[in-house]
Order: C-alpha cells, then structure tokens, then sequence
C-alpha cells in the first residue's frame, strides 16, 4: 500500500474488465442455456444437472466462501423433494408453489441446524451437520407421507399457474433453466455483496471479524440458512423433474456426492461447483453402461483429484490464467 | 425470448415429435432393442447384475438374433439403486437409443420410477428383480409385467408351508421397510388364516449387522417359528446369529420370508441347511432347467442362474415371441399380446398374464440340503413342494389395479 | 419374573452384555481411527473399507491356501498393515500440511476403490466363515446363551484395546508419539524419525482395523460392504469420544455398544440412529467430546 492512486486506478481499472468478463461470461452462460437441448444434449440429463450443479453451488456457499464443510446437505436437499412431492400431489396446491415449500421448509431447517451447529469448528461442525441429517433421515424413513423407500412416486408435473404446461420436456427444461439461472444470480449476488465479503473476511481470518465488530455467529447462520433453501430449491426442482421423491436424496451418500462436485469443480469459484457436478453426473450417467467398476472409477477420480489438482478444475484453470 | 415464444417453440416441437412417433407403426427403426437396467455394483448385483444381462442375450441368441428381418440388440446399465438414476436411465434410452422393452430393474422404488416413465412413452417393462407388489396394484401399467416374484409370493408360500409344517406361533423381525413391513403383514395373515398366532414382532433398522438382541427378544417370546422379513446380508446375517445363539438347536425354527439362492450361497450349508424358503425357479428341477443352467453358468465362471436372471431370460424370450406375433414393438400392443398367450418354457409350465400384469406361474416350496447332501457348490436345495400359480400369487379380486374389469 | 421398565429383568441383562461385545468391535475400530486422528491429523475413511479388507483377507487365506483362523489373526493384519503403509508413504503423506477435508476426501475414494474392486470379484452377496472348532457352541448364563465365540470377541478386543492403551501412556515409543501429537516439528528436532513414526503408525491402526475384521469374519457375512455401514458410526463414536483421545474412545465404544443394545430393547427402530443423537448433544454440550481436549 505504497502508492495509493496507482493502486487505486489498477483496481478501477481491473475492476471494469471484471465487470466486462462477468456480463461476457454471464450472456455465454444464458445463450448455453438456451440453446443447450439443440445441441444434442438429452434434455433430462441437462435438467438433473442444473438441479446438481445448483445445489453444488449453494453447498459451495458455506464451504468455498465461509470455510465450513457441512456433511448434512442432504437433509436439506431431500427434505425439499419430500415437501415439493407431497404438496404437488396430494395437496395439489401446483408446482410452482410445491417448489416453494420445498425451499421454504429447506430454509427453515437451514436456519435451526444454522443455530444448532453454528459455533463448532472444522470437522466437529461437519459431524453435527452429519448427526442432525441421520435424524432426519430417519424421520423421512419412519413418516408415513415419504412412503418408506418406495418414496414419492408420480409426482405430477403440472402447470406453472395454469399458463405453462410443464408436461412437455422443452417446456420443463426452460423452467428449469430459469431457476437454475435466479438460484445462481442470488448466489452470485450474496457472494459480491458486503455479506459476502464479510463471510470471505471470516473464512480468512475469525478473530480479526470477531475484533472489527462484525456478528460472526448471525453471519454465519445467516449463510448457512441461505445455502439450505437454495439446497431446497435444487431439491425441490429436481423432485418436479423427475416426479418422485425419495430415500436417496436424503441419505448421506447425497452428501458426499455434493462434496465431491464442489471439490472437483473447484471449491470457492463460482462456476466450479457446475462444473463439477457436470462431470460427476455425466460420470454417474455415461459410466452406467460399464457395470460395476462406477464405484472405482468414481473413487480413483476422487484420490486423483486430491493428490494432483486440490483447486479442483476451474480452480486449477483461473489460478494458470492469473498466472 | 420471452416465455410465451418458448412455450410455443417446444409446443411445436413437440408436435412434430409426436408426428414422428406416430409415423412408427410397426417394428421402430426395425431394431428390437432390450435394454437390462439393474444393479452392478450394489446390494443386488449378485441376483440380477451382469447374470441377467448374459440370460437376456442368451434369450436373443436362441430366438435367431432377429424377430422378422428386424435385428435384435441388447443394451444395459447399472441404476445404481438411486431412482433418478433409473428413471433418466430409462428416458434417454427411450427417447434417444430407441430402446423397446425394459428388464430386469430390481429395487422396488427404481421400478417404481421407471414404472412411470415407461407407462408414459407406451413402452414395454418387464420386471423380474424388484419385489413389491405396488407395481401390480395402486401402481400398475397397461405396459407393464411382473415376472418373477413379488414379496406376496415369497412370503405367503412359506408362510403357509411353515404352519401347515407345526409351526403355529410366530415371531417376526422385520426390515424397518415398507417391503419388511408388507411381508410381515402378508404373512400374519396367512398364519392366521391356517390357525396359527403372531405373538410379537421387532423393527430392526436396514442394514442392520447385529442382530443378537433381536434374537434373544425372539428367542424369549417363545415362538415356534422366527420369521425373517427382511432380505438380503439381514437375512444372512440374522442366519447366521441365530445359528451361533443356539436358537435352532433350541428348537426355535427359521423362516426367511425374501430368501435367495445367493443368499444361502454366502451363508454356506453349515448354517443355512434346513431353512424353509419359497422360489419361482430352481434350476436343477427338470433336465430343461438344468441345460439352462450350464449354458448359463458357462458364461458366468460356474454360478448358476438366480430366479430374477432365469425370468429375465423367460420374459425376453416371452416378449419375443409377442412382437414376431403381431409385428409392433408399442409397449401396450406387444404386452397386450403377451397376456394372450400362455408362457411354457423351462421356467414357466403353463404361465400367463393377469390383467393386472402379474405373470402367474407355479412356485416351489423349498428346504436347504444339509452339506451331506449336497453334491457340490449350488446344489442347495430340496424341492418339498410346488404351489400352484393360482395360489402362490394375491388373488385378483384382493388387488387394487384400476386395470382390472370387476 | 421380575421386570425392569417393562422388560423381563433376564432378557435386559442378555441385551447388555450384547451390547458390550458390540462395543468391544466398536472401541477396536474407533481406537484405530483415534490413534490416526491423534499422530496423522487425517479422518481415515477407508477404516471401514480395511475392516473389510481384514475379513475377506481371511476368507481369501482359508479358500485358496488352506490358512485356518489362528494364523489368519495374525497374518491378515499383517497383510492389511503393509497394505496401509504403502498407502500412507504413496498418498496420504502428502497432505499432512493441508487442511483435514482433503485426507477426508483420499481416504474416502480409497474406501470406494477397494469395495467396488472387491465388488467386482467376489460380488456382494458375502462368504461363509465358520468359527474355529474350539470356540463353537456356547454357555448358558442363566440370562442368556452366551455363544463361545461372542465371549472370545471380548476378551481378544479387550486385550489389544487395553494392550494399545498401555503401549502408548506407558512406552517411551508412546511418549515419542504422544509428544509428536503435541509438536511434531520439536520432536523432530530432537533427531526422532517422525516421517516413519507416523508410518508405522498408519500401518499399526490399518492393523488393528483387519484384525477386527478378523474377529468378524465368523459373526456376520464377510462381504465387501460390510463396512459401509460401520464407518460413519465408528466415526460418530470417536468424535464423541474426542478426537484424538485413545481411552475415550475405547470407554465410548463400549458405552455406545451398550446404549445401542438397550435402544435395540426399547426402541429397536431407532438403534441405527441413535448413536447420531448421541453425538449431537454432546458437541453441543462439550464441543471437544466427552475426553478430548480443546486443540486447535
């Protein structure tokens, strides 16, 4: 901090092309979107992958930006599907307003694991995450409205407020396409806002929040309250796309397949949680023809991962690049 | 492009789509194509996994490799047990592979799942893995056949075998699983109903690797009988600790309710001989079975066929058969056909079709061999009893498919 | 008869010490994974997976060279062990610097590639292992019939939890390790070879993981999943314990076998599930666990 005006102006400046690389990469983002399905692309698998790419990002919220690693996601994200499922087809109060349950009640759980676990550290906070979603796992196991491990089947589709019907896979796409789109604008939005900087200022160094005043513990569980409703929303979604909801989501391996997206993708970027979940559903997906060597593969995928590029791929990309 | 723009440009694709499909009278592409979707790599790999897939192409293989002049291909893959994995699976296969039919699928809510894509797009699905008798009740299909077994099937036969045996009271361990709960209940009634008792049951959690305090439990109700509702390494593990708690030598008899032969294969004879299970296949029962069962086992380093991999073969064949018959691959056209015809082969004498797309065929009531009597690795069981179609399966008139004319 | 709650006084003394000799498995795997938590800083998720490892080695040893029980208690930790140090010098040794999730993350693609290898041999159906000769049958306590095997379990895990206990408060190789835990840079200092200290150290936990694996073997189907299931709870028993604290995992891996054996009586749908509730309250009650210390 020498020279102050040149400093300043490099940042103005930087902070110009940034802002230019962001609408440039946000309008690549949104055409990609757009012209996906024409490209050849199964349009389901590119659903499911929006429903996984955006509860990537949404875990990657609390570990890429506030430095806790949860291993209670699924709880979250199953628990939604559940809600979503459930108020679709029996309730029939529509698809749109089933998503928002399914968020909603996310969110709230969000905010009570939020308060419960908020103050541990490192894995002593990934274990109480890990505790409380067994117990609602097996609350999920032992209600009767999940219907045991036949789940929630034929969950209708519907319209959205009677104007669109969803029942075409086109149509559901795009509607898919545009929640992915607000979940990751929020998320990109919190990310760059004050809040955000302040859980990147926590992630870095506690005390020194602590010392400067800010509410560590409110921050904290305020981001984590956010991660799980927008973990709800992907949930919720995904349940509508598939129609039915069911024991898978809400089981651990859910919240180990989450890590491993994050951490491949690349964990604290933005675009590396997508990404990652695009390998590793593209995996799940393509490797299933292969018989029973997925479990290996997917393993010998994560030790590489781990030994070799630790900032996951976009991570390893944006760190060249700077270079 | 606004919303509206979009609605319209899908709604026109879909159209054409539909225009497309419609085009498509008879054989699609004129490929047959069979697509085993099961588990490789998990809980249920061993009774169906690769072993079905071998039996599908066994069943291609010994129709000619075509139906008509159309070719026949044979597609699989591992759902993973995970139901959107089955279901998306099942999409892209029909909707970009021109996949035709569907076998196999073990695991109730992966059936479940598929169930809905299949009876959506009119394509076949023929189950032979999964277990629950939803997909032949509240969930069932135009499009859709249960071949193998189904927990009712399993556990009623035994069950009633069991009573009729002496044994006239019962303690249940049950899966903490809609299946473990489906077959307790089953099976109670059908003890009752030959004048037995139930005097108790416990819920144990899936996956459960102890099982002593259960079985003292059960050992302390005193019952003639402990019935094992459960599957699976619960089964064998629940077996196994029975054995070692002195509860069969104190008189106490087993029942395993979901027994599989891969199940008494882990267990070895030592601990499984002696145990009552039911079975809609063995393979060394006629000299038919048994030719299949070495061709079968030529492919597969020895192991013999499991019931859910001889009924895959049966079904494929079945279907076959279907679509040569009437020349189309539409799911409903070819299934309807299907429960026109009788199904007589090594694994079915006189079988059909129900409305509700139950295939109904006789099962067996069989004992396992001690280790003196057995011969060698899978030759495991006597075959005390076969129970006719009719009454192996629920009734009709006890279902709640809505395809069923009351 | 008399009753306790509702329960036949004779059947909950038979759920108790039911509940001990799970515990005793438990407090055999939970020392294991202390011990690497303590010296390595690593969260070893493979643990279930070498448990595994342990039995089949057992099994593979019987099948194809005819290696009874006896032997197999010694030589499958054996095998294991040196398959445990060749992943520590390969692999983990690389990321003792960095933050614990990554050793998380090896350990648990470790635990993926050696289940699904053994998946794709031996499928998942599982092995039949008798028990040796001499430790079939059983007694009968008054309370219960107490299986030969079931008491043998206790005593051997008993032995090597107490014998571990002692060879790291009571040795000076245990005082080595014990400062290295503290400062590993100070007690490298003091010309100590660390880098192989924790190797071996590695190795011995992997060991004791297979040896329990062993002692399994007879008790449940030896199947390439059966330590899938494990693993999460034998991690839920160390982090109440407090990670890193050997004898508060061991007394908690009995307590929990004995709270799972009494909820298998009275609420046998949670039993699974209540080792997680467990935990809960008592990192919200004692963030460090019910032994350990507060660390940073």
């Amino acid at each position: 901090m020498t020279d102050t005006t040149s400093n300043v102006e490099l940042s103005d400046d930087t902070f110009r092309r940034h802002r230019l690389a962001g609408y440039l990469i946000a309008a690549i983002g949104i055409a990609a979107l757009a012209v996906a399905p024409f490209l050849g692309i199964y349009p389901i698998f590119l659903m499911k992958l929006l429903c996984f790419a955006l509860f990537a990002c949404a875990f990657n919220l609390m570990l890429g930006y506030v430095g806790l690693l949860s291993f209670g996601h699924a709880a979250f994200f199953g628990m939604a599907a559940y809600v979503a499922g459930h108020a679709v087809k029996v309730w029939g109060i529509g698809t749109v307003f089933g998503i928002a349950a399914g968020t909603l009640t996310a969110g709230i759980m969000g905010l009570v694991f939020g308060a419960i676990a908020i103050r541990q550290k490192g894995i002593y906070f990934a274990m109480i995450t890990l505790a409380l979603a067994q117990m609602v796992f097996f609350f999920c196991l032992q209600a009767p409205f999940t219907h045991g491990e036949d789940g929630i089947q034929g969950i209708p589709r519907g319209t959205v407020f009677g104007l669109i019907d969803l029942r075409d896979t086109l149509t559901m796409y795009y509607f898919v396409a545009v929640i992915f789109a607000a979940g990751f604008f929020v998320l990109h939005r919190t990310v760059h806002s004050p809040f955000g900087q302040a859980l990147k200022g926590i992630r870095e160094n506690e005390p020194r929040m602590i010392s400067l005043g800010y509410p560590v513990a409110l921050l904290k569980v305020l981001a984590f309250t956010m991660s799980a409703a927008i973990t709800g929303l992907a949930g919720a979604t995904k349940a509508i796309v598939f129609q039915s909801a069911t024991l898978t989501d809400v089981n651990w391996h859910m919240s180990g397949e989450v890590v491993l997206m994050t951490l491949i993708g690349g964990m604290g970027t933005i675009l590396g949680p997508v990404a990652g979940a695009g390998i590793v559903i593209a995996l799940q997906n393509y490797l299933s023809t292969i018989g029973s060597w997925v479990t290996v593969v997917m393993g010998a995928i994560f030790v590489i991962c781990v030994l070799t590029f630790r900032r996951g791929i976009v991570g390893e990309i944006l760190a060249r690049t700077r270079r | 492009m606004s919303i509206k723009s979009v609605a319209l440009a899908s709604t026109a694709l879909a159209a054409l789509a539909a225009m497309v499909g419609a085009a498509q009278a008879d054989i699609s592409d004129n490929v047959v194509k069979i697509g085993v979707l099961n588990d490789r790599s998990g809980l249920y790999a061993d009774l169906s996994g690769e072993g079905s897939v071998v039996a599908a192409r066994m069943a291609v293989e010994d129709f000619g490799g075509k139906v008509g002049d159309a070719d026949i291909e044979v597609v699989s893959a591992d759902h993973q047990n995970k139901p959107d994995v089955g279901s998306s699976i099942a999409r892209e296969w029909i909707d970009q592979d021109g996949v035709d039919v569907i076998v196999d699928v073990p695991t109730s809510s992966v059936a479940l799942a598929v169930q809905q894509v299949t009876s959506e797009k009119d394509t076949a699905f023929l189950d032979s893995g999964a277990g629950s008798t939803a997909l032949t009740n509240d969930q069932c299909a135009p499009t859709f056949v249960h071949w193998t077994y189904d927990t009712y099937a399993m556990s009623v036969g035994t069950g009633k075998a069991v009573v009729e045996q002496g044994g006239k009271s019962w303690f249940f361990l049950t899966a903490d699983y809609a299946f473990g709960h489906q077959l307790e209940k089953d099976t109670s009634a059908v003890v009752k109903e030959n004048g037995g008792e139930v005097l108790g049951s416990v819920n144990h959690p899936l996956s459960t690797s102890d099982f002593s305090s259960f079985l003292l439990q059960a050992q302390a109700s005193g019952a003639d009988v402990i019935g094992l509702a459960n599957a699976g390494g619960d089964t064998t593990n629940a077996i196994k600790q029975a054995n070692s708690f002195g509860i069969v030598q104190g008189g106490q008899k087993l029942a395993a309710l979901l027994g599989f032969i891969t199940d008494v294969d882990a267990l070895g004879l030592d601990v499984a001989q002696g145990l009552t299970l039911t079975t809609g296949f063995y393979w060394d029962r006629t000299d038919e079975t048994r030719e299949f069962a070495d061709r079968f086992a030529e492919k597969m380093n020895g192991q013999k066929p499991t019931m859910v991999q001889a009924g895959v073969y049966s079904a494929v064949t079945h279907y076959l058969k279907a679509v040569d018959e009437i020349d189309d691959d539409g799911g409903e056209a070819v299934v309807t056909q299907m429960k026109k015809m009788p199904i007589n082969d090594f694994f079915a004498e006189n079988g059909k079709i129900r409305e509700d797309g139950r295939m109904v065929h006789d099962m067996y009531l069989v004992e396992v061999k001690s280790p003196d009597q057995s011969e060698g690795k899978w030759d495991y069981y006597n075959i005390v009893k076969t129970i006719p179609g009719d009454e192996a399966f629920q009734p009709l008139d006890k279902g709640s498919c809505k395809l069923v004319s009351n | 008869m008399q009753e306790i709650l509702g329960v036949p006084a004779p059947l909950l003394f038979g759920q108790l010490l039911i509940g001990l000799i799970n515990g005793s498995f438990y407090a055999l795997l939970s020392l294991g994974l202390a011990v690497i938590f303590g010296v390595l800083n690593v969260i070893n998720f493979a643990h279930g997976a070498l448990y595994m490892m342990g039995a089949f080695v057992a099994w593979l040893l019987l099948h194809h060279l005819g290696i009874g029980y006896w032997p197999s208690l010694l030589v499958a930790p054996l095998i294991v062990g040196v398959f445990g140090i060749v992943i520590e010098r390969t692999m983990l040794s690389r990321l003792y610097d960095l933050d614990h999730l990554y050793g998380l993350l090896l350990t648990f693609g470790l635990a993926l590639i050696i289940e699904g290898t053994f998946i794709n041999f031996y499928g998942v159906s599982g092995q039949p292992y008798a028990p040796p000769e001499i430790l079939t049958g059983g007694h009968n306590l008054g309370f219960m019939f107490l299986p030969t095997y079931r008491a043998w379990v206790i005593v051997a895990s008993l032995i090597v939890c107490i014998g571990t206990w002692l060879l790291v408060e009571r040795t000076r190789l245990g005082a080595y390790l014990r400062a290295a835990v503290e400062n590993r840079e100070l007690v490298r200092a003091f010309g100590i070879n660390v880098p192989l200290m924790m190797t071996l150290t590695y190795g011995f936990a992997v060991a004791l993981a297979a040896f329990a694996g062993v002692l399994a073997a007879p008790v449940y189907t030896v199947s390439p999943i059966m330590g899938q299931h494990l693993i999460i709870v034998v991690f839920a028993i160390v982090v109440i314990g407090g990670l890193g604290s050997i004898l508060g995992s061991i007394l908690t891996g009995l307590g929990i076998g004995i709270v799972e054996g009494l909820t298998k009586t009275f609420y046998p749908e949670a039993s699974s599930t209540v080792v997680f509730v467990i935990m809960a309250i008592v990192l919200i009650l004692r963030p460090n666990g019910l032994f350990g210390r507060p660390r940073e």
